[in-house]
Parts: C-alpha cells; structure tokens; sequence
C-alpha cells in the first residue's frame, strides 16, 4: 500500500485468532527515522514512545522481553545497552523482565515464569497474564513470528524496540533503537507519568519471575502476588463431578 | 566475534534461567571435557524429547563432549529423531532440508572460512540413515567428491523411526518392520565403502557401548576434517521403540550388534594418517612439556 495512505487496518490486541494476517500485506508499512508505529499508523517517535509508555504503565502484568541481542554481552556496546536498560526498566513500577535467552524449541516443557521462546510466547504471556510486553533484543525475523503469535492469541499489547526497521505486527514500534532511543523511552515514561498517568503498580519495583531461580534479586519479596496464589484443596481436580459406576461393556 | 556470546550483559544474569547460569559458570565451552567428568559439568544437551533408553540420545551427548571446541561448532541436521535432541543442545543447529544436508553445510563452512579467517570453526552434520544414505544420499556424496571439509555423522538406527517404522537402505537385508511387512528386499547399503571410494579422509564405524572411544573418535574425525578433507562417522544407535529392544537391554543390544557386525573399525586416508600421527607426537610433546 502507498506510504503516507492510512490503511484501514488496525493492530490492536488481540486475540485475533488462529491466523491473523501480516500486518504488512493489509498495508500497515514501516516507519523511517524519527516515526514510529502505534497500531498499524505512522506517527512521531515521541508519539509511539509516549503510546508505549502509557501501556507499560497502565495495562496488567507489563514484562519486558530482552532477546539474545540484548542479554548477551557481545562486546562493550551490549554492556552500556544493559545498563540503559534497566534505567528505563526502574521506570515502570511493578514491571517483569523474562528473558528469551535463544531460540531453541524448548521441549518438553518450558517454565514459563523464568523465560519466553519464540515458538510459544503465547505460553508465557498466558502464565503470567501479561497485558503489556516490550521486545527487544529479539532477531527480527523471530520477532516476527512471536508477534503474530502474540497477536492471534492473547489480548497482550506488543511493543517493539527494534534496532533496525521496526515491526508492523507489534502495536507500537520504533526504529533503530540504538541506546539513546532506551533513553528516550525513559524520558517519554517519566514524562507521561509527571503528565498524570497513575502507574497501575504504583511504588513498586522490578518484580523477581522465575521465583526461585532468582531468588537473590531485590526488588518485591519472592513471593507470588495474593491474587496468583492457590490455596490447597481451592481448586477443583476436574470442572466436573466424577461419574462413578460405568459399565465397561454397556453398548 | 567475541567468545562474550557465553557471558551475560552487565545486570542481566540474575534474570536468566538456572540452566543458563549453570552454562555460563560451569558449561564445557572454552575448555575440553572429558567423558568421564560427565556429571560433574553443565553439558551442551541435557532436556530432550527423545524416547527412554534412546541409544542415539546417548550418543549425541557423547558427540558433545568429544567437539574439540564447543563453541566453535554448528551442526546441520534435518528431519528426523536425532534433530529433536540435537535442536536442544546449548550449540548452533541448522535446520536442513531434507535430503540437503550437506549441500547446506559445504556453503555454510566456506562462508565460515571467509568469515573467520583466523579462527577454525567446525560444521558437523548429524542426521539419520534415511537423511543421509536415501535421500540426502545425492548432497552427501557430492560433498565428499569436493572434499569439502567437514564432518557427515550418521546416526544409523536401521529405520525411518520417527515416521512408524519404513525401511531405510541402511536396514538390513530381510529386516521385517512395521511398514515393511514382507521384509527388506536388498542389502544394508556400504556407506563406508562409498565413502572410502569418494575419498575421504577418515571414516570410523562404531557403536555406544566405549563411551571414551565416541568421544574421542568424533574428536578425531572433526579435527581431521578442519585441516585434511572430509570425515565420516557411522554410529549404530538402535531404535528401541521400532525394534522392540526393551529399554534396559539397549546397551546389551549395542554390545551384541556391535559384535555380531558392527564392530569399531577405523580408516584413515594416507594423508589424514600423517596429519594424524605428527598431530598426535605434537600432543604428546605438550603433555610431557608440561608435566
């Protein structure tokens, strides 16, 4: 579709089901440098940093993606990215960081509290009843998949902060998210929060997932939130009664 | 490329998985491992979706501790058991094809070669008789008629078992199966044999039963293809579910196979042999030096 048309096409959270199309054949097209992407539509990077923003801030459960891109100290550049990083994750009261270490189909089972594969992200957003994610650090053509995967089946609002073109399927995108941009995201948090967004977590710190295998991390006491405890003997075994007494050999 | 790839960003560690941590502190990349400190290290492979008592997983992790450098090494397999194990291991996977296997590998090793000029980096295929021998068999060939430089794993199961049990070219002669009711019509293919004829370097036939001697051998076969030509290793790993070995007795299986008609047996090309012993008399020279 023409650059600069509005498509009629909106990426908004899902779950939009089984198969949803690519953003980009329904004519949602990439933003170039100093734009970003909030639901389908180019618009000014402060505007998508601020959209983001508000999301991170206001919407269930937000958790932070860092792929192999970020998690990895590759060399000294990777290291002042971390860094800047958790600045702008110190900025969202309550926020969960789960990383997606690589891209290995994690069979046969994956704990879906310590980490996110691309081959089940709905798994991990289900778990945790994310509503909000940020991905970064993700290869883009993974990045993809997990976006469209995000979008068919979750009601999770995707943001990524891409270090090259950005993403249609996410519902808000930057370009070229280079350390200055992770800089900018915490300003624009800062800033829609002094503008009077009400944290919905508010006062508190980087949530520990994975709960015992990071237990030396500050930040909340390792416990669950009360409302994702279950009590023994609360949940029911089966969603019915048992039937008892069938007849093996009855027709 | 740095070696940093193993080593997480600054503040970022305490938020990967157990698993994670345990490769980065004590993983069997940057040194060599030995089978017997299997145990006592975090290997490359350890959850995997391959049936109990499955002798090819056991072989796969044996592979991984003989690697010369971990960390250095991609594997390319395609489909078929062992990629669901492989897929797991704490290594680069290429995901062939089927049937191009080695095609992938030979462009992926000289991209490699132009890439890191100073740095050896070894690509090992790993994949199955029917991968490799039936309809790999073309890509394999051709890469040993190129002497490419890499190393062809076959992980011989005698079957197609993942796809309910046809016969392969490997099954023996005769072999009833599941899908093969009225019994293999031809012989086990030569593989070996071919190999020689195409020229390669080092070829070794071997079963799981001397944990030491797969390491060693695969280590064997990856170091002569770095600096001689292409290697290859067929390794019996029965499959226990398409022929009904009971799972504790599939190591009694693999000693009984092993020698009935599968016995170790080694070659080297004449050049791979001289590369071999002055590389092994520099090895010795080393150890004494340091002793």
């Amino acid at each position: 579709m023409e650059r600069g048309k509005e498509p009629t096409y909106r990426v908004v959270p899902g779950p939009e089901g089984l198969l949803p199309p690519a953003a980009t054949v329904m004519g949602v097209a990439l933003p170039e440098e100093g734009e970003g992407l909030v639901e389908g539509r180019i618009v000014s990077e402060t505007e998508a940093l601020e959209q983001a923003a508000i999301a991170m801030l206001t919407r269930k459960n937000a958790t932070l993606f860092p792929g192999p891109l970020m998690l990895w100290g590759w060399n000294e550049h990777t290291n002042q990215k971390a860094d800047a990083f958790f600045e702008m994750a110190k900025e969202i009261p309550g926020v969960r960081i789960i990383p997606m270490p690589d891209y290995r189909p994690i069979y046969p089972k994956i704990d879906p509290e310590a980490v996110i594969n691309p081959c089940h992200p709905n798994l991990t957003i289900w778990h945790n009843k994310i509503e909000a994610c940020v991905f970064i650090g993700v290869h883009c053509h993974y990045a993809n998949i997990t976006l469209k995967m995000v979008r068919a089946g979750t009601n999770c609002y995707t943001i990524a902060l891409c270090a090259e073109a950005g993403h249609e399927d996410a519902m808000a995108s930057v370009p070229n998210f280079d350390i200055d941009k992770i800089d900018r995201f915490r300003d624009a948090l800062i800033r829609v929060k002094k503008n009077g967004v009400k944290p919905l977590y508010e006062g508190k710190g980087i949530v520990p997932t994975g709960w015992a295998q990071i237990s030396k991390l500050p930040g909340e006491a390792l416990s669950k939130p009360e409302g994702e405890l279950v009590q023994a003997g609360a949940t029911p075994g089966f969603s019915h009664e048992l039937e008892s007494g069938l007849d093996d050999t009855a027709e | 490329m740095s070696l940093k790839t193993i080593q997480a960003a600054t503040g970022f560690k305490d938020y990967l998985p157990k698993e994670y941590q345990d490769l980065i502190d004590d993983g069997p990349f940057l040194q060599k491992r030995k089978v017997s400190e299997l145990g006592s290290f975090k290997e490359a492979l350890e959850e995997h979706p391959m049936c109990s008592g499955c002798a090819m997983t056991l072989f796969i992790r044996l592979c991984y501790v003989g690697f010369p450098s971990l960390e250095h090494t991609v594997l390319v397999g395609t489909a078929g058991c062992g990629r669901l194990a492989i897929s797991q291991g704490a290594v680069p996977f290429v995901y062939g094809n089927y049937g191009d296997t080695n095609a992938v590998a030979t462009g992926l090793k000289r991209g490699l070669e132009i890439r890191f000029k100073d740095q050896p980096k070894d690509v090992v295929v790993m994949a199955g008789d029917g991968g490799l021998a039936d309809i790999g068999f073309h890509a394999v060939m051709h890469s040993w008629f190129r002497k490419e430089k890499f190393t062809t794993v076959m992980l011989d199961n005698e079957v197609y078992g993942n796809t309910g049990g046809q016969d392969s070219g490997m099954t023996q002669k005769g072999m009833v199966m599941k899908m093969a009711p009225t019994g293999k019509k031809f012989e086990k293919m030569d593989m070996l044999g071919l190999a020689k004829t195409a020229g390669v370097a080092y070829t070794a036939r071997i079963a799981p039963t001397n944990p030491t001697r797969v390491a060693n051998t695969i280590r064997k076969a990856v170091l002569i293809a770095r600096e001689v030509g292409p290697t290859f290793i067929q390794a019996y790993t029965s499959c226990n579910i398409e022929y009904a070995i009971p799972t504790p007795k599939v190591m009694d299986d693999a000693r009984a196979v092993e020698k009935d008609r599968y016995s170790f047996e080694e070659y080297f090309s004449d050049e791979a042999k001289a590369y071999w012993d002055e590389s092994e008399k520099e090895r010795k020279r080393l150890r004494k030096a340091k002793k």
